[in-house]
């Protein structure tokens, strides 16, 4: 035991561990960060992997790498943080992304992402309150000549309109609470 | 160790081989404005309001990174910098909420007596009225984002000076803010030794003292190897 | 592996080409209308006709004209099919031996193919990306094993220079002299960087290449990593691009196997590591240092340069590091020689410049064009001008960094320093045409908006000016803004432009700057009166004369 922290984190950490040591997912992170030789500069590396396990980053994943790699809670925050790619919290069941890329844009994708917003009543970035559907922007997915593109639950959609995007919420969102 | 000559502000000024200008500029007396820079860790070059002119280079240049050249002529109080100064600090104040009257650091605050300084008696831009909490959870010290204007003065004392690690910045742009740990609420935030560095390096009154405090003088010798452990082998979780 | 080998994998797969293919476009535009289960149904259409042995179905990179994908080639008879469903798989494959598929076809000889010249896109929409034998058979590797074998380092960097080959990540800097730089710099490690996080939103170029020819990105890297001595690569690439990412995961794999990475390359002792990171959805990154802070496993904040990357870069090593497209450019110079390149574009900016061009224009696509075209060759001739009978307004290129070249200047040659005399720049090469409906205060809230998101938020320039300048613009689009506003916008773009840490912040202003010279009176005429009742137009009202 190289030394005791205050008891709150002990017990904070054990219980991440104790948690960990039932899920396969966190086997296969901490394959990869051996592969990685548990190095500080993996951890973006690693944040990629775990999102793409977990699907979000929550604490006590955050938690977990920052042991694992022996960096301070703080920094694997910061860098949680730092880039939009990485997701603090769980998306709804659907995925709706917007390109507002300057091509898509130009051609109006303000105006698909602004029906997109009444009709679901989430702004960028938000998930209906029924987890149903989450709504996202990005800044070009690289299928500018089929703007305005987006991306419905990863499947690219070229030329919407306001229309083709509301027809496409229809489906999903008389599902939840509507 | 050789030494350079250079001119600031008409002055010749002598410094050492590895001095900056703002080095340089110091020993001569001759006072550049700094909110990021902090004797005793390393700089970062994020406030850009050490920027100085000099002759025959088009680039403002940071007098707290930039080092020193033989024969360099550097100007620090152009109006044109004058005016960049001016322009910055309105921006620092319209960015957050700083309402001096009230600011525990009022009289004390190096950001007021900047404005002071460069004469700015009001701020023509529109306050952006963000909203930020204040996290009071620390026995002994609290942390007024609404204050914060990101230096990170903070951050690396508590990493470099202390190596404790608790405070870092989060988020990016202007939703940066600075937490302690996994962001949880600073009292809560165990790396945290209650040295007190941060609040002594803090500028404005984001960071302060909440008076006296019983904790005072609690001896935390689990605290104390915690430190030790995290400085000798980087580590911070056991 | 020698020389003999290169020629016999060449030799082999030039031997074992069919006679009729069918290239089909695997790249992201096509990927995302379908072009995965065309190109299956193709090869069941293939094999249902008796035909395999007759025809390939390849698979290749980006054959251009995006926005009629999913794109079939068939060769030798030179149709290009656009639009292609995955039913008229079997029409394509009976029209190869004469009659005609009722398949709507693409014009080869409009001046979007005819007057391009490739030299990055040379292999793009002829090899196949996941595979490196046809890389090689278009003569792949070779330079790279000339240099190695016959050349000492500084020759190749001495060739770089005299190609005149300058950065195609945005700011123009001479390869050469980078290369020569840090090859002087002192060190035991070193590290080369290859920048493909494209974070101009509008722009696929780089994306392209990646997807289309990765090898010819290796082989630059390596000849680059030979001339400075570096032994240690990393290639940053946008986690936004899975596709990229997984052909050069596939590149990176295939060439390790033929000992064209990793130790003693063709028998030399050159040896060479290339290992992917990914970014994470962070513009700034694209910041040479930032990206060096990412790549380290940190939050992506620039730091003030000097020191550059040249002389202390990652892990406070010399490194280099160039975009994708100079990389690419790389390996068709050393085997072509210094000369052929510098015979090519103007005087001070040589070769080819690859463009996306996208936005109010009628052929929408990739565009690889000599440097010194003018915009108008490109936009009128090519693009095909604007849809729809409506008419050009103007062309942004540079993205959030660059400005908007008005209709009015559209005989400006393409090149660095004509760009920057407009006050935009050349940029990475997206090209977004505007039309008459557009408008172009809105469109510099639009990059305002993201350079403010983008700001990474360490220095208070940017921070803080970015959001105080959009919200001057907000409140102009809005109708809110009075000429004091103005005024004060004008004074923030000066001040962000020149207090800045780095160029996201220095560049930020870019947009405003361009629409104000050239556009104006969008702006003024949506001033209201101030407080004082003192008209909306602009009169003489001193910034700041009024406290608030
Ligand atoms: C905010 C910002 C974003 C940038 N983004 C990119 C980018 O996406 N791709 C790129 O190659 N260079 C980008 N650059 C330029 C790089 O910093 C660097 O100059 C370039 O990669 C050097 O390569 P080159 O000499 O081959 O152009 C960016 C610069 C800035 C300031
Ligand atoms: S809390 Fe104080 S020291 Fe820390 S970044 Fe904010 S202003 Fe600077
Ligand atoms: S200019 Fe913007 S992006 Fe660059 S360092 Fe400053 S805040 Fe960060
Ligand atoms: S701008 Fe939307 S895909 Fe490029
Ligand atoms: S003191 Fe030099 S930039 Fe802040």
């Amino acid at each position: 035991m190289p030394l005791s922290l205050p008891k709150d984190r002990t017990k904070r950490v054990a219980a991440v561990m104790e948690h960990a040591s039932g899920d396969k997912r966190f086997k296969i992170l901490e394959t990869h960060m051996k592969r990685h030789q548990y190095k500080a500069d993996a951890l973006i590396e690693v944040l990629h992997k775990a999102q793409e396990l977990f699907g979000f980053l929550d604490n006590d994943l955050l938690l977990f790498v920052a042991y694992r790699l022996k960096l301070p809670p703080s920094r694997v925050y910061g860098v949680a943080t730092f880039y939009h790619f990485f997701t603090l919290k769980p998306h709804g069941k659907h995925t709706c992304v917007v390109c507002m890329g300057t091509a898509c844009y130009v051609k109006g994708a303000d105006r698909v992402l602004a029906a997109v917003q009444d009709k679901a009543k989430i702004r960028p970035g938000e998930t209906t309150p029924d987890k149903s559907v989450s709504l996202l922007i990005a800044r070009c997915i690289g299928a500018c000549g089929l703007a305005p593109a987006a991306v419905y639950d990863g499947t690219i959609n070229a030329r919407q309109t306001p229309e083709s995007a509301l027809q496409q919420l229809k489906g999903w969102l008389t599902n939840g609470s509507e | 160790m050789c030494a350079k000559t250079l001119t600031i502000d008409g002055n010749e000024v002598s410094a050492a081989d590895d001095a900056t200008i703002l080095d340089a500029a110091t020993e001569a007396g001759i006072k550049i404005p700094t909110l990021c820079h902090l004797e005793g860790v390393y700089d970062i070059g994020a406030c850009r309001l050490c920027l100085v002119e000099a002759v025959g280079i088009p680039k403002l240049l940071p007098a707290c990174t930039t080092k020193v050249v033989e024969g360099m002529n550097v100007r620090t109080d152009t109006e044109r910098i004058r005016k960049y100064r001016r322009i910055n600090l309105e921006l620092l104040f319209a960015e957050r909420n700083h309402v001096c009257s009230v600011c525990v650091s009022n009289n004390h605050c190096e950001l007021q007596t900047l404005a002071y300084n460069h004469g700015m008696d009001h701020v023509r831009y529109d306050y952006l009225f963000p909203k930020w909490a204040v996290d009071t959870t620390h026995p002994r010290y609290g942390m007024d984002h609404n204050r914060c204007i990101l230096c990170t003065r903070c951050v690396r004392v508590c990493w470099h000076v202390e190596g404790a690690g608790t405070l870092n910045t989060a988020g990016r742009g202007a939703r940066s803010q600075i937490i302690a740990d996994l962001i949880q609420p600073w009292g809560e935030a165990d790396s945290c030794t209650s040295c007190g560095k941060c609040v002594m390096a803090c500028p404005t009154g984001a960071l302060f003292q909440r008076g006296a405090t019983v904790g005072e003088m609690e001896h935390d010798r689990e605290k104390l190897e915690f430190i030790i452990t995290a400085r000798e082998k980087k580590q911070w979780i056991p | 592996m020698v020389l003999n080998d290169l020629i016999q994998i060449k030799e082999r797969e030039l031997a074992s080409r069919k006679k009729y293919v069918l290239r089909c476009c695997m790249a992201a535009g096509c990927m995302s209308s379908n072009a995965q289960s065309l190109k299956d149904e193709l090869e069941k259409a293939v094999a249902a006709a008796g035909l395999k042995d007759e025809v390939e179905v390849r698979g290749v990179g980006c054959l251009k004209l995006c926005c009629q994908g999913p794109l079939v080639q068939a060769d030798p008879a030179e149709i290009l099919y656009e639009r292609v469903k995955p039913e008229d798989a079997a029409a394509i494959v009976a029209a190869l031996k004469g009659g005609q598929a009722k398949v709507s076809q693409g014009d080869l000889n409009h001046p979007f193919f005819t007057r391009q010249m490739s030299i990055v896109l040379a292999n793009s929409g002829i090899v196949d990306p996941e595979r490196i034998d046809s890389y090689i058979a278009a003569d792949g590797y070779l330079a790279l094993r000339n240099a190695l074998r016959e050349m000492e380092p500084k020759e190749v960097t001495d060739t770089i220079v005299r190609s005149g080959l300058r950065g195609r990540g945005g700011a123009g800097f001479p390869t050469g002299l980078k290369w020569g730089t840090v090859a002087k710099s002192t060190g035991t490690k070193k590290y080369v960087i290859c920048n493909a996080d494209e974070g101009d939103p509008g722009a696929f170029m780089d994306r392209s290449v990646l997807e289309s020819d990765p090898h010819a990105v290796l082989e630059g890297m390596a000849l680059a990593a030979y001339a400075v001595g570096a032994d240690q690569g990393y290639i940053y690439v946008r986690a936004e691009y899975p596709l990229a990412i997984s052909r050069l995961q596939t590149a990176i794999k295939q060439a390790k196997q033929y000992g064209l990475l990793g130790s003693g390359v063709f028998e030399s002792p050159f040896n060479l590591t290339i290992d992917l990171r990914l970014g994470a959805g962070a513009f700034v990154c694209g910041e040479e240092t930032a990206l060096m802070a990412s790549v380290e496993g940190k939050r992506g904040t620039p730091r003030p340069r000097p020191p550059f990357p040249a002389e202390k870069g990652l892990w406070n090593c010399p490194t280099l590091i160039n975009n994708v497209e100079t990389f690419a450019n790389v390996p068709a110079i050393v085997r072509n020689g210094a000369e052929w390149f510098a015979g090519i574009g103007t005087e001070k900016s040589k070769g080819t410049k690859v463009f996306a061009l996208a936005g109010k224009i009628k052929n929408t696509g990739l565009i690889e064009v000599p440097m010194g075209t003018k915009l108008r060759d490109i936009v009128e001739d090519m693009g095909g001008g604007a849809p729809d009978g409506g008419t050009i307004k103007a062309v942004q290129t540079g993205g959030p960094s660059g400005g908007c070249i008005p209709a009015g200047s559209l005989d400006t040659p393409v090149d660095y320093e004509s760009l920057s005399k407009l006050g935009s720049i050349m940029g990475s090469g997206g090209m977004i045409v505007m039309d008459q409906a557009t408008d172009m205060v809105d469109v510099a809230r639009f990059f305002m908006e993201f350079c403010m998101d983008e700001s990474c938020g360490k220095c208070v320039p940017c921070r803080a000016g970015t959001a105080q300048m959009h919200h001057l613009l907000s409140k102009i689009v809005a109708r809110k803004a009075t000429a004091e506003d103005l005024a004060k916008l004008e004074e923030l773009c000066d001040m962000v432009k020149h207090t800045s840490l780095c160029g996201l912040g220095q560049t930020a202003p870019n947009p405003v700057m361009s629409t104000l010279r050239f556009f104006r009176g969008e702006y003024t005429e949506r001033l209201q009166p101030d407080t004082l009742g003192r008209p909306g137009t602009e009169s003489a009202v001193p910034a700041g004369s009024r406290a608030t």
